[in-house]
């Protein structure tokens, strides 16, 4: 049981990390980005390459993958996405899942269709016990990880500058342009950054969730559970509709494994039509 | 206040009329039985998916719900008439295709008042949602639904006990065009309705519509209902023809393929979806001959060109075609006079 909450918790722990990403960028430009999952496997790609491949220790792989998928996100943001804020949701809808078809088949036509693994290393291995509760060392590690970056987010969205011309921008973007914020950079840094998390949470989940190439479409749907439900208007709400998502899929896959994944569904769209606006949202419809 | 009403009348009727371009549009379609005698599979498979786009239209282009989860229902009847063609129960096909129709439509009226709610993101996810529901359920019943292997053992009976679907799919080809038709002309006589042109100002503006007393939420549960049931056709044909159902008519890549289809074909028009069928089973063969593997990326592509293109200005394009065919049509024909707003029924 505690077993089971323990592991939840840190499924739901990165399912947070990929996801955070997508919330804020639906909330500052309410822009639908279906292609949030291709970035989290291309930091996954970028770690088993590094790791695998040329040896590189699997401490340092994570921030190189952070690098790297971020830097591709505001290249991308910069020279594609820009061209589709203004646009309808449908467009974006579209245009954001011909980027995953491409993504799912580029990978597959270069790294093959098989799940791949990432090497990690001895020490992280193996469970110990702690009052009884078997605790995967590798779990304990995500789970400390996303902590630090919870808290870290937190923190920079409500003590630095920064923080505060985000929040004014996805609160109101005509009065945050009026009051001399760009507001096209702090959206084009905040995407390169959720892109280099979503990376990162893929590099960490490469173990936990697989790796393969049709993982944007697999866990497209769980980011944007996790968004729909928590609400786009601050980053708690993703956090604990993440936890409550993690520690409910596992329960729901350990208690009714031939269910699968209804559960989550099922709860998705009582959350939905209970609070269409999202479980932690602060009213006010946008 | 009646002149106004004849005004409406007449316009609906004017714009209801047949064009030739339309009439020698469906006797290319039934030519084609005899024109393409060996490519029986295809168009049947065009047919099917124009049927489906063509449901997808209905809510997308003529009252704006965006969805992503038009297979469910689509999923839904093409188990419901695997299972009672397998089991016996309803024994006639084009019974089992009307009752298919109606089973997915009862789905989709249950659903529509979970869709209505929210925003277009809300109403993205309790749609896919439902599908991928169904999708899960039908995994979890493996010991109806057969599971991943598949709905088999599935005996389709001769249509009116007449028609036996050959193995050259003749019939199945022939059968699927006139439901196609049948459907068709349905569609088109709820839009050239007062109900359609109610449909057409909820889009433009819902609050609008309802302060000049358009009851508009009971008017998308109506069009988001037929637009089901049309699905549901759609599924059940898919089932009937190849005696088989499996899991992946609930997929995802189901729905967003079909949404690929209607913009290719533009929305918003009837004949947008029988379009975007044909051109996208066109491209989807020519393509999967090139790289078998990896025809999605380019299907991907695609998509991406499309919207950075602009739909607008491929309307555009497709608007100046259409007006350049009227022209046509009008000096071949000139005893007809030319529709009014041509041009505008692409938008």
């Amino acid at each position: 049981m505690l077993t089971i909450l323990y592991d939840g918790i840190a499924y739901g722990m990165l399912l947070f990390v990929l996801a955070c990403g997508l919330s804020v960028t639906l909330g500052l430009m309410n822009f639908i980005n279906l292609a949030h999952g291709a970035f989290a496997m291309a930091g996954g790609y970028c770690t088993v390459i590094l790791v695998n491949r040329f040896g590189i220790p699997f401490a340092l792989g994570l921030p190189i993958a952070f690098l790297i998928t971020a830097l591709l996100g505001g290249i991308f943001e910069r020279t594609l996405y820009v061209h589709v804020y203004a646009r309808s949701h449908l467009d974006q809808v579209l245009f954001t899942i011909g980027l995953v078809f491409m993504a799912v088949a580029a990978v597959d036509y270069t790294m093959g269709s098989s799940q791949q693994f990432v090497q990690i290393p001895e020490a992280l291995q193996g469970q110990f016990e702690v009052a009884g509760i078997g605790m995967g060392k590798y779990r304990l590690l995500i789970i400390v990880i996303c902590g630090l970056l919870t808290v870290a987010l937190q923190l920079i969205l409500t003590k630095t500058r920064f923080g505060s011309r985000l929040r004014a921008a996805v609160d109101d973007q005509r009065v945050a342009r009026g009051l001399g914020i760009n507001v096209g950079a702090v959206f084009g840094i905040t995407f390169a950054f959720g892109s280099g998390l979503a990376g990162l949470g893929g590099a960490l989940g490469a173990e936990i969730l697989g790796l393969d190439p049709t993982f944007p479409l697999k866990y497209m749907i769980y980011f944007l559970i996790v968004v729909t439900v928590g609400g786009t208007s601050s980053i708690t709400g993703p956090f604990f509709a993440s936890i409550l998502l993690g520690i409910g899929d596992v329960a729901g896959k350990y208690y009714v494994p031939k269910l699968g994944a209804f559960v989550i569904y099922a709860i998705m769209i009582v959350v939905l039509i209970w609070r269409p606006q999202g479980l932690f949202a602060r009213g006010a419809a946008r | 206040m009646s002149a106004r009403a004849d005004e409406v009348t007449l316009y609906l009727k004017r714009r209801a009329r047949w064009s030739p371009l339309e009439i020698a549009f469906w006797i290319f379609a039934f030519a084609t039985i005899w024109l393409f005698p060996g490519k029986y599979l295809i168009l049947k498979d065009t047919a099917i998916l124009a049927l489906f786009a063509l449901s997808l239209d209905l809510i997308l282009g003529y009252a704006g719900i965006i969805s992503l989860g038009q297979a469910a229902f689509f999923g839904l009847a093409g188990y419901f008439s695997g299972l009672v063609a397998k089991y016996g129960f309803i024994d006639e096909p084009v019974i089992a295709l009307i009752c298919s129709g109606v089973v997915a439509a009862a789905l989709g009226f249950v659903t529509s008042f979970l869709v209505l709610r929210g925003s277009d993101l809300t109403r993205l996810m309790v749609t896919l949602g439902v599908s991928l529901m169904l999708g899960e359920l039908a995994n979890r019943y493996s010991n109806i639904t057969g599971g991943a292997d598949g709905l088999q053992g599935v005996e389709i009976a001769p249509i009116f006990g007449l028609y036996r679907f050959d193995l050259f799919g003749h019939n199945g080809y022939v059968y699927c065009l006139i439901v196609l038709f049948i459907c068709f002309v349905i569609a088109r006589r709820i839009i050239y309705s007062p109900f359609g042109l109610s449909l057409r100002s909820i889009k433009g503006n819902n609050l609008r519509a309802a302060a000049i007393g358009i009851p508009v939420k009971w008017r998308l549960v109506a069009i988001y209902t037929a637009s089901a049931g049309f699905a549901g056709i759609a599924g059940a044909l898919l089932t009937q023809t190849t005696a088989f159902c499996s899991l992946d008519v609930f997929s995802l890549e189901r729905s967003a393929d079909l949404l690929l289809v209607l913009i290719i074909g533009g929305t918003g028009y009837l004949y947008g979806g029988l379009i975007g069928a044909v051109i996208y089973k066109f491209l989807q063969d020519w393509i999967a001959n090139l790289t078998p593997q990896y025809w999605q990326f380019w299907i991907g592509l695609v998509l991406v060109a499309i919207v950075l293109i602009g739909r607008e200005r491929m309307a555009g394009w497709i608007g100046a075609v259409r007006t350049f065919f009227h022209r046509l049509g009008a000096r071949l024909a000139p005893h007809l006079p030319a529709l009014g707003g041509a041009g505008s029924e692409g938008h």
